[in-house]
């Protein structure tokens, strides 16, 4: 294909290279410094995309992020796959593949594009509130479905994303935001006076508007030339830190700010080791927005067709870009700067058949020099409308007459319509940090009123448009910022010369008028979603008075493009219908991100194994090697069972509870937390956090303590041993020990601070080897150097400090089996060490290795709790039976007192039992509700659940814990576990199922 | 992410650091047991949850582990003080006033 | 002007000006014979059914800005009634059966979708509580089912079921009848009904305070917009109560916590159900629209800046695409802030308060819209008749006194 739409000469495009791309299957040419837009206008394809209710063929409007019609997918194979990127931020390379989106079967030839021929007014806003309602059922079988299918954008990418972002935080002096002329020179000045300056812009190249300026010279050098040089010297200085392709999407509490830097889309074979994009999280000092501003279109009928565009855009495609977007253009101004474009246009080869100015006379200079260089100026004149589809062929041109009254329009022939509706500040991350903003009533638009502690806005974003302007305020503010960010610096202002611009003055709001049918046409204010002026008007007239509720009932400014180019003329139609000035409807809230950002660069790195970190025991390894299965548990990973020679689960578990329990079995209990309660109050402190006594404890013994929070529900549960007066080994559950040490922390620090307690907390530094059977003694007698393991010298519940297998080590004598067992505790690092030892010796009694599946069923048959299991943080000790656990003679211990609620005082409180079912091969399923009936009716409360439900090998029936209401006074009594089939009976019983009087443990 | 000043430390460390401790000042009676039900779910639960100035608690969990009291504005996110775990509670309205200044 | 085809066929001929005002906005009359504070989904609802269902019409609903502008319209329109407790199972079960017919009954298209909610579990724990759910859900009637794995990636796609992931998918709770809903129409759906029935809406109408009489009891109101006199008060202000009722000298056990939601970019549907992972902190459904509306959790700290930290919305991306890896390259379009108010037991409170003619319904937490129905009907009957529903009769602010809580949250909590 030709490129017939390119400039004879000038843009920042590399017109010596040739980048070749396509375009929904077609090859296309265009140039280094293209964006996607621009080269397609340089090959004279109009239609980029379809609106999102009406698929009305659109073409591109903008130049930058405000884009709201060109809407492409990007693919680069396997997986990289990027939908409802704008045409105008795609950069070129070699082999770009894009796609248009939101068309069927192709973008010329769209079905959906039946929605704009329906009567007009029909899908007006908000008309899916008022049918597709009967029957009740057919809004999501039918109408939904079909809705969904019509909506959306493009499509989303069906493979999972092969690339990867990365995070960096960064701190600065002076951030910042806009690398047009107020950034460009607000980075001078805070970079001279010695700050640490990062400076960002979301385009590729840094230089803002003045790359698209034809004739202006600052301080006698061209615009561009100054910007080029401006960054060499910001480049040239270390403490400045320059990113372009970087946008400031959002600001957040105390000038933290976040950014996401572009790396590889732009290049045509990255290096996949590099990562896709990068999130800067940068707290800066101080921070000086120079984010521009943003033209308004002007809403006239069918000002949406391929070939309407703003007139900034249009001058940056032939300045900036080479790109022609026309050949002979209409320009519809209410500002000087369409004047600006008008020249450049015809600089540029394009024939511009008329400037139709919507002001009123008398004319200006500006007006003056555009009609000196021979255009067609016409002032109080209005574009009525525009001919063509799929692309602009004529625009009708009326003037506004002394009543008001539009008309006749004259059919002008051109292929460009261009719209300079005046200049929107981008109050953005103004509004972000909760700045104020100011309406100027003078100039119609809303400026920062005061800059937010730490920041300073500077240039078009604050109101301020001519370059000359934005330089000297731009320079103030990153003085200003470095010397608030601490430097001193005593430079004075900088007032550059600056001559060859036009400065943007003037602009519209709201719905220009014209001679039209209004039943018939279609003024476009939102071109993304197809919200018109009659569809805001609508709005109001249906009583939506708020902003914020005629933007969401509309959609208005809820497209992609967030109403970059939509809210304020929105705005302005609702305060003309509401016959309201425009600040006193107020504006809807700016949120982050300013532009959209992808999901991949919040996540970055968290992904896979680092979603999360993983922890391991000592011993993980060697449970590895044997086979075993492991189940998260919290962060941990713990063996769950080790199946033999292809064992199920199920027969893994009965043979490591059936082998335990005949010889002995070896378990990992290294997660357990371990709190290390030292100092002269130790006792004391215990006290008061455990519902236990812990004065008399004498040294060398171990208690079962049970923990509450203040509200007296049980939090937490473990063995304490004494090791010394003033030192206790305390353990936790495995997920409870980060909340426990919180918690004791807590009281010690804010309740109890005259304690003298130390608390560390000591899990990562035991591995711990649960020796369980009955003949545990016999496995560790041979490899206990100094402690006397004699049945009376180490008595159930005792702890003792001495060596195994060569180090020191701190020995348990505690069950959670209800068999003979102890607990070793090694230091970590010879964790597998000693358990690899132990484990050879058990061999010669052949033990097992246990998981967690069996250590549950093996304490169930002992009716040993579990807390988060048989509690849900709902249950108190006396429910769990548990009252014995309660020092009755202490004052006081936390929860101690809201035990005393009437609440906890009731007899029908649930109230832990063991379950036996009538059939004893029948397990029970955990979680199942219990009640009274076999078949209750609909709505009948539970009695209660069941808490744990196993198959015993040592009991050969299935065993269950419950807690049941009022359960200890229905022991013996027949209850019933509704299933979706059938009820199962059960028998309420004592939850000790083995060895009550605990010989097994005393053995 | 917020900045927050830890008293005991003496420096500005990134909210990731700190765990929040509810509102600050919240003290438990020196012998539960004589608490009537009514005031002690008023320890328990009720909190004054205000819309501007509000003392509350902060743990500088990753740090040195100290509990310490600030003071900060529940729209704006600002932090007006920080001061240690027993220190009396600052006068709220002197401190709005300094700030505002 | 009824909600219909015709009408609407009818009205584009016309040029749509025949639409009135689908609510009145009058100016606040001197006393009323009760107002509801708070116009949001659960004020309006409350309004509504206090028209319709107890005959009251001299009735006003005041909104301090725009209603549906607090967390009705901050939300992510999750509706569901899986719940553990059997006082919350019949409160948002309420709340689903009147949301099945709502459209119907308000005349306007709340778009109510009950594609199914399905809840994620990633371990041992999360089956034994999301079974504990099951079966209690089935004795009430209230449908809930275990599905494998498999059986949920058929339900959604898109969902990563590979067991070698870090918190690998192990089994999901699947409520059918759950869904979303078309959160602004369901304030505008109330508003205008309750409008229709008499009620006056007042938005742009802040309390400034609570006049109580020498008895201690309501007397009035005082506003930006004047005094309003009344002997009767619901105070449905969801995130800002404690504020509220301060004003009365009433202190709530509420802690007030932004909440962030987004959404992504729309695209042509990939979801069909809403998926939610309390153990890896995400949840995802999508819009009508096409957008993935994807919620996060809580913030670490009080606040009612409508905002919270970048952290909090990046951790919940991380979760999205660890669950669902296609949605990788999609893009954050909006995000935003909601001020929800917490109760110690993660219930809310709907009943009445020390204050004669005061009565409260707040502390929904993170999960007040799909109760909006349910909410607003069970209090309704409470300011209407001055006693509870059965319904809500266990929500009292007296169950912090007596410890009979109603914990949602403490029976997920991991442990062990």
């Amino acid at each position: 294909m030709t490129v017939s739409f390119r400039t004879a000469s000038g843009g920042r495009i590399d017109r010596d290279r040739t980048i070749r791309f396509t375009f929904d299957g077609t090859a296309y040419r265009g140039h280094p410094g293209d964006t996607l837009a621009s080269a397609l206008l340089a090959n004279g394809v109009r239609l980029m995309g379809r609106s999102f209710k009406y698929h009305r063929p659109r073409g591109v409007l903008a130049a930058g992020a405000e884009e709201p019609n060109a809407l492409v997918s990007v693919d680069r194979g396997g997986g990289r796959w990027t939908p409802n990127l704008r045409a105008t931020q795609v950069e070129l390379h070699e082999g770009l593949v894009a796609t248009s989106q939101n068309r069927w079967p192709s973008l010329s030839h769209d079905v959906g594009e039946l929605n704009d021929v329906v009567p007009p007014g029909v899908f007006s806003a908000g008309f899916y509130y008022k049918t597709f309602m009967q029957p009740a059922s057919a809004w999501a079988n039918l109408y939904e479905p079909f809705i969904r299918r019509a909506a959306g954008l493009g499509q989303a990418p069906s493979q999972a994303d092969p690339d990867h972002y990365t995070h960096r935080y960064a701190f600065c002096d002076v951030l910042v935001v806009g690398a047009g002329a107020a950034g460009l020179a607000a980075a001078l000045a805070a970079a001279q006076a010695g700050a640490r300056v990062i400076l960002c812009d979301e385009q590729a190249e840094c230089g803002g508007g003045l790359l698209g300026e034809r004739d202006a010279v600052i301080d006698g050098v061209p615009a561009s030339d100054w910007a080029a040089s401006t960054l060499a010297t910001l480049s040239g200085d270390k403490r400045v830190t320059l990113l372009p392709r970087t946008q400031c999407f959002g600001a957040y509490a105390q000038n933290f700010f976040g950014l996401v830097q572009r790396l590889t889309d732009h290049l045509p074979h990255p290096d996949p080791r590099m990562p896709r994009e990068r999130l800067w999280k940068v707290r800066a000092r101080q921070v000086v927005l120079a984010t521009g501003a943003i033209e308004r279109p002007l809403v006239f009928p069918e000002n949406d067709r391929p070939g309407v565009m703003l007139a900034g855009a249009a001058r940056a495609y032939v300045n900036r870009y080479g790109a022609k977007p026309g050949d002979r253009a209409v320009v519809f101004t209410a500002c000087d700067s369409g004047y600006a474009a008008a020249h450049d246009l015809t600089a540029a080869g394009i024939v511009v058949s008329a400037i139709v100015d919507l002001r009123p006379g008398p004319d200006g200079p500006v007006a003056a020099t555009a009609r000196g260089a021979g255009l067609d100026v016409r002032s109080n004149a209005v574009v009525t409308g525009v001919e063509g589809r799929l692309g602009v062929r004529a625009a009708m041109v009326a003037t506004i007459a002394g009543n008001g009254l539009v008309g006749p329009s004259e059919r002008i022939s051109c292929d460009l319509v261009l719209m300079a509706g005046g200049w929107t500040p981008a109050v953005h991350l103004h509004s972000q940090m909760r700045g104020k903003l100011r309406f100027d009533a003078e100039r119609e638009m809303y400026v920062p009123a005061a800059p937010v502690e730490g920041s300073r806005s500077a240039g078009a974003c604050n109101g301020t448009f001519g370059i000359a302007e934005a330089l000297a305020e731009g320079f103030s503010a990153g003085a200003d910022a470095a010397r608030a960010a601490g430097r001193e610096w005593s430079e004075r202002d900088w007032s550059p010369v600056v001559s060859g611009e036009i400065v943007p003055d003037g602009g519209f709001h709201g719905a220009v008028p014209h001679d039209r049918d209004v039943q018939k046409v279609k003024a476009f204010v939102d071109f993304q979603n197809d919200v018109t002026e009659k569809d805001i008007r609508l709005a109001v007239r249906e009583g939506f008075r708020s902003i914020e509720h005629v933007k969401r009932y509309t959609t208005n400014g809820m497209a992609t493009d967030q109403g970059k180019t939509s809210n304020m003329n929105g705005l302005a139609i609702a305060a003309g219908s509401l016959g309201k000035p425009i600040p006193e409807v107020g504006l809807t809230t700016f949120r982050a991100p300013y532009t959209p950002v992808t999901f991949g660069a919040f996540a970055g790195h968290s992904r896979g194994d680092l979603f999360d970190p993983i922890r391991r025991t000592p011993t993980h390894d060697w449970a590895r090697a044997q086979g075993a299965v492991f189940e998260d548990v919290g962060m941990w990973k713990r063996a769950w069972y080790i199946p033999r020679g292809g064992e199920t689960m199920h027969a893994a578990v009965l043979r490591e509870c059936r082998t335990v329990r005949e010889t002995g079995g070896l378990f990992d209990a290294s997660t357990l937390g371990k709190i290390e309660v030292v100092g002269p109050d130790a006792a004391e402190f215990l006290n008061r956090l455990y519902t236990n006594p812990w004065t008399k404890l004498e040294t060398g013994r171990c208690r079962y303590g049970l923990m509450l929070n203040e509200a007296g529900f049980v939090m937490d549960d473990g063995v304490v041993g004494r090791l010394a007066p003033d030192r206790f080994h305390v353990t936790t559950t495995t997920g409870g020990a980060p909340r426990v040490l919180a918690h004791m922390e807590d009281y010690l620090q804010t309740e109890f601070p005259e304690l003298r307690v130390w608390l560390t907390s000591t899990t990562e530094q035991w591995a711990v080897i649960a020796v369980q059977g009955p003949n545990a003694r016999a496995v560790l007698q041979p490899l206990v150097a100094d402690i006397d393991m004699a049945r009376e010298a180490m008595p159930h519940m005792s702890v003792r400090e001495g060596t195994i297998c060569g180090v020191p080590a701190r020995l348990f004598r505690v069950s959670f089996t209800g068999e003979l067992g102890f607990e070793v505790n090694v230091p970590a690092e010879y964790g597998q060490a000693v358990w690899e030892a132990i484990w050879a010796e058990s061999q010669k009694h052949g033990f097992c290795a246990y998981g967690t599946e069996a250590m549950h069923v093996l304490r169930a048959e002992k009716g040993y709790i579990i807390v988060g299991q048989e509690t849900d943080g709902t249950v108190t000790p006396s429910d769990l039976g548990l009252d014995w656990a309660i020092g009755k003679a202490k004052p006081d211990f936390v929860g101690k007192r809201s035990l005393a609620r009437p609440d906890m005082l009731k007899p029908d409180r649930k109230q832990l039992v063991g379950l036996l079912t009538v059939d004893p091969a029948v397990v029970l399923e955990e979680g199942a509700q219990i009640t009274a009936e076999a078949s209750p009716v609909k709505g009948t409360a539970a009695l209660g659940h069941v808490t744990s439900a196993y198959e015993s090998a040592a009991l050969g029936r299935s065993i269950a814990m419950a807690l049941v209401a009022g359960g200890r006074s229905r022991l013996g009594e027949t209850l019933y576990v509704p299933m979706p089939n059938a009820a199962i009976a059960v028998t309420v019983v004592e939850p000790v199922f083995l060895d009550r009087e605990g010989s097994r443990l005393d053995a | 992410m917020l900045l927050i000043r830890c008293p005991y430390c003496q420096t500005d460390r990134p909210e990731l650091e700190f765990r929040y401790g509810g509102e600050a000042h919240v003290s438990r009676a020196q012998d539960p047991s004589s608490v009537p039900d009514a005031a002690w779910a008023e320890f328990l639960y009720m909190r004054t949850n205000p819309k501007g100035f509000h003392v509350e608690r902060w743990r500088h969990t990753h740090g040195c582990g100290r509990f310490f009291n600030a003071v900060r504005h529940t729209v704006t996110d600002r932090f007006l003080a920080t001061y240690r775990a027993g220190e009396p509670k600052p006068d709220l309205e002197a401190l709005a006033r300094e700030a505002a200044r | 002007m009824r909600f219909n085809a015709l009408n609407l066929l009818r009205q584009a001929f016309g040029g749509n000006i025949g639409w009135p005002e689908q609510w009145r906005s009058p100016d606040p009359r001197s006393a009323y014979d009760a107002v509801i504070v708070g116009g949001g989904g659960h004020g309006l609802a409350t309004a509504y059914y206090m028209a319709k269902e107890h005959g009251l019409r001299n009735i006003a609903v005041v909104e301090k800005g725009w209603l549906g502008g607090g967390n009705t319209g901050r939300n992510t329109t999750i509706i569901r009634s899986n719940y553990l407790w059997e006082e919350s199972q019949a409160l948002y079960e309420h709340a689903v059966q009147l949301w099945e017919t709502l459209s119907q009954e308000l005349n306007y298209n709340v778009m109510y979708s009950p594609r199914g909610v399905m809840m994620l579990a990633h371990n041992v724990h999360d089956v034994q509580v999301f079974k504990r759910h099951v079966h209690a859900n089935r004795l009430q009637g209230i449908d809930n089912e275990w599905l494998t794995p498999q059986q949920a990636q058929e339900f959604c796609p898109i969902l990563n079921v590979d067991p070698g992931i870090r918190y690998p998918i192990v089994g999901a709770a699947l409520q059918r009848r759950g869904g979303v809903a078309r959160h602004d129409a369901v304030a505008w759906g109330y508003a205008r009904a309750a409008s229709a029935l008499g009620v006056d809406i007042i938005q742009n109408c802040e309390v400034t305070a609570i006049r109580r009489g020498a008895d201690g009891a309501v007397e009035a109101l005082e506003t930006t917009r004047g005094t309003i006199r009344t002997k009767r008060v619901g105070v449905v202000a969801a995130g800002h109560t404690s504020v509220v009722m301060a004003m009365a000298g009433v202190r709530m056990p509420l802690e007030s916590y932004p909440l962030q939601a987004l959404v992504s970019e729309p695209v042509k549907p990939i979801m069909p159900c809403v998926v939610m992972s309390n153990t890896i902190h995400a949840y995802m459904s999508q819009s009508d629209k096409g957008e993935l509306v994807i919620g996060a959790g809580t913030d670490a700290y009080t606040s009612y800046s409508q905002t919270g930290g970048l952290h909090i919305s990046s951790h919940t991306l991380d979760a999205i695409c660890e669950l669902f890896p296609t949605v990788r390259r999609l893009r954050m379009l909006r995000n935003w802030g909601g001020i929800v108010d917490v109760t110690p037991d993660r219930s809310p409170i709907i009943g009445k308060t020390p204050v004669p003619g005061l009565f409260v319904n707040c502390g929904w937490g993170t999960g007040g819209f799909k109760a909006t129905p349910g909410s607003g009907h069970v209090f309704a009957h409470t300011v209407a008749r001055g006693e509870p529903h059965p319904i809500n009769a266990p929500f009292t602010l007296d169950r912090f006194r007596t410890g009979r809580l109603i914990d949602e949250a403490a029976a997920a909590a991991v442990a062990h």
